[in-house]
């Protein structure tokens, strides 16, 4: 049965934060174990990034990468078209999910597929319109695979299963194998490989997201640590790469700058275990890979986060998560506490810009606005920054609750003058002492300070009246 | 040198103790000290809670009061982030304002960073013989870049033992209207902030910013905690 938090997002229906973000808190399996792994994490990474030195201009470099290759967009997917079509590829575009799902479909119809960790499938809906086309898709990733079982939404960009607990894990894989499995991790990993192991064997489709794509030389880029994408890519007749139009850098050379940051940004690792360079189909006296290599580019809202300016940064995004795990809100409420595909900070800024603020608008003020996403993002997005451009976004065009707005126009009234601000501190100081520091009562959105904390003790005058003495 | 005290309108309303501190700690370093009376508030909580026409006004107003200080001195992270940092994001449709906010943003510091990085002082005389832990505010470590200036002042505080905090980089929850539009959230991460402080053996926590002490304070005593709170201001005027 489908938990509320696993429960896949609803496309067009407003994403309700607050109330997400309460079953969560409600998990005490959940806050612990997101708690022991995002610090697992976080040291494990700090430890790792601590070893390079020039971290900071590694950074600034994929920045700057990134940066031009977004100046130059239309230019670099040229190419990138002109490349895979050259080494006998196939490019398909998509202007937004459901076209990009189509293709795939009907690429695949009516045959057995094998994926590998691809968000953007995920954000297109890929796997219900492969299930309507026929196919019989087995997701390679083990943390993918777990949750397909399950019927779940994946809750961390790295970790996608960090929300479940082993015997949850032992239930499924003994229901898939169809024998009691112990719950520990070691053979529950190998039994889930054996089950894999068939499909690969099976799979006549094989399709992966992409890391990066090359233009220079139409190269699909994929780093990974199972193997599977391996797999995926070499035993099926047919490839298909699915990735977002953002996906793309200018030359083979700038890849050494990623794949120094990205498995250190992601999980901590000095290296990936498995980073694949597919350009194009087998060629004739080639060992392996697939016969037929298409490459799917969607743009689903792309285009027009790439057309505004303030909000373009994002799309440098290399999906590493390293934001995800540095944020202490992430932390207490997990990925699915967000509704949509992308989480964390990342997800509070690309969510409301792909999805719009309709949809997403709470979730740009789901952060304390603490800054350790900036901090830690290996390509410099400024994540608080963009959340606080999108906060006023939504205060002009979808405004705020009444008591928050009624709260703040008295604030910044009061704040007006320096005489209101001596008189409203006096009638505030006088509140405070007759209330005591637990009042039973205070209007919202104040009532909502008392439920966990003390009112500071008031004093008996203001800092400004002892200097006219 | 003079320096105008910017006190900030939380520390003017309901920490004067912390306001006075700042003062007289500068007075002691022979630093002239004025007090506009004009300012209030830096609009930091309309700013980060999106409604930036509300903030605006008391943006501009700010930087007319503190327009001609040799340098603006805050005890209040925070508040100095939204002047350097902020203000000319939000004034950026008017160049001229921008650039005025830019302008006195070089010239505004916190309260520490004033003391280390402009005075170059360390030591500043004072005695507070307790067990202190350091939270170092969001604000000041990531936008200000304070790191080291506060744990070098309190380090040279006589008497003073300074605890570690475990997880001390981790946010307290604060954020303003966070902590009112997302109290449950906000709550589960002050309690790790709490434990933390608690596990330290501190009798004290200390930070550079008092909003986030004031809700740290307030989780301390609803938990009827040993532990009491106090602003850097206040340690560092102790004699
Ligand atoms: S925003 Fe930065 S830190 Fe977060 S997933 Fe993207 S690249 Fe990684």
């Amino acid at each position: 049965m489908k938990t509320p938090r696993g429960a896949a997002p609803e496309p067009g229906r407003p994403i309700d934060f607050v109330r997400n973000a309460r079953l969560a808190l409600g998990d005490p399996f959940l806050r612990a174990a997101l708690r022991a792994t995002m610090v697992r994490f976080r040291d494990r990474q700090a430890a790792v990034i601590a070893e390079v030195p020039e971290w900071q201009a590694l950074r600034d470099y994929a920045c700057a990468v990134k940066r031009h290759t977004l100046g130059r967009l239309d230019q670099y997917l040229e190419q990138l078209e002109a490349q895979v079509a050259l080494r006998g590829g196939h490019v398909h575009w998509a202007r937004d999910g459901a076209e990009a799902a189509g293709i795939i479909a009907r690429l695949a119809r009516g045959r057995r597929v094998v994926k590998s960790k691809s968000m953007t499938s995920e954000e297109i809906g890929l796997n219900e319109a492969l299930a309507s086309a026929g196919c019989e898709v087995t997701e390679t990733d083990l943390g993918e695979y777990l949750l397909q079982l399950a019927g779940e939404a994946p809750s961390h960009l790295i970790a996608p299963i960090v929300h479940r607990s082993k015997e949850f894990i032992a239930a499924l894989l003994s229901a898939a194998a169809g024998r009691p499995l112990p719950a520990e991790p070691e053979r529950l990993t190998a039994v889930a490989r054996e089950l894999l192991r068939r499909r690969f064997l099976e799979a006549e489709v094989g399709i992966t997201g992409a890391n990066f794509l090359v233009a220079e030389t139409g190269t699909v880029v994929l780093v990974e640590n199972e193997g599977n994408i391996r797999l995926t890519t070499t035993i099926p007749r047919v490839h298909i790469a699915l990735a977002g139009v953002e996906k793309v850098i200018p030359r083979l050379a700038d890849l050494a700058v990623f794949l120094t940051l990205l498995p250190r940004a992601a999980t901590g690792q000095r290296m990936s275990s498995y980073v694949s360079l597919l350009t194009g189909p087998r060629r004739s006296g080639e060992r392996d890979g697939p016969e037929e290599f298409h490459l799917v580019l969607v743009d689903n809202g792309r285009t027009a986060v790439h057309g505004d300016e303030t909000m373009r940064e994002v799309l440098a995004c290399i999906r590493c998560g390293a934001c995800l795990d540095v944020c202490p809100v992430f932390e207490r409420v997990g990925g699915h506490a967000y509704g949509s595909v992308y989480s964390g900070p990342i997800g509070a800024v690309l969510t409301p810009l792909l999805q719009g603020l309709t949809v997403a608008g709470d979730l740009p003020f789901a952060s304390s606005l603490c800054g350790a996403c900036g901090e830690v993002c290996p390509v410099k997005i400024d994540l608080p920054r963009l959340l606080l451009e999108l906060r006023a976004r939504v205060v002009r065009s979808r405004g705020a609750p009444l008591g928050e707005r009624l709260f703040l126009r008295a604030w910044t009234w009061v704040m007006g003058s320096a005489v209101r601000l001596t008189l409203a501190g006096s009638l505030v100081r006088l509140a405070r002492g007759l209330v005591g520091p637990r009042p039973r009562w205070l209007p919202a959105p104040l009532s909502r300070w008392i439920a966990f904390r003390d009112l500071p003790p008031a004093a008996p005058a203001a800092f400004r009246r002892g200097r006219r003495r | 040198m003079r320096a105008a005290l910017f006190v900030t309108c939380l520390v003017d309303q309901l920490f004067p103790r912390t306001g006075r501190a700042a003062e007289d700690l500068l007075r002691h370093l022979g630093v002239t000290v004025e007090f506009p009376p004009g300012q209030t508030c830096c609009g930091q909580v309309a700013f980060n809670d999106g409604f930036w026409s509300e903030a605006r006004p008391l943006a501009r107003r700010l930087l007319g009061v503190f327009d001609h200080a040799d340098a603006v001195v805050a005890p209040s992270a925070s508040c100095v982030a939204m002047i350097r940092e902020f203000y000319p994001i939000l004034l950026r449709d008017d160049p001229a304002r921008a650039a005025q906010a830019r302008e006195v943003g070089r010239r505004t510091y916190e309260l520490t960073e004033f003391l280390v990085d402009v005075l170059g002082v360390v030591a500043v005389g004072a005695h507070f013989p307790h067990r202190v832990a350091y939270h170092p505010a969001c604000h000041g470590l990531r936008l200000l870049g304070l790191r080291e200036q506060p744990l070098r002042l309190l380090r040279h505080v006589r008497e003073l033992d300074l605890r570690p905090l475990v997880g001390a980089e981790e946010c307290c929850g604060f954020g303003g209207m966070f902590a009112l539009k997302f109290a449950e959230l906000s709550a589960a991460m002050l309690e790790t902030k709490l434990r933390a402080i608690e596990a330290s053996g501190a009798e004290f926590v200390t930070a550079t910013d008092v909003s986030c002490l004031m809700h740290i304070d307030g989780g301390l005593r609803r938990r009827r905690s040993a532990v009491g709170t106090i602003p850097i201001a206040e340690i560092l005027a102790a004699r």
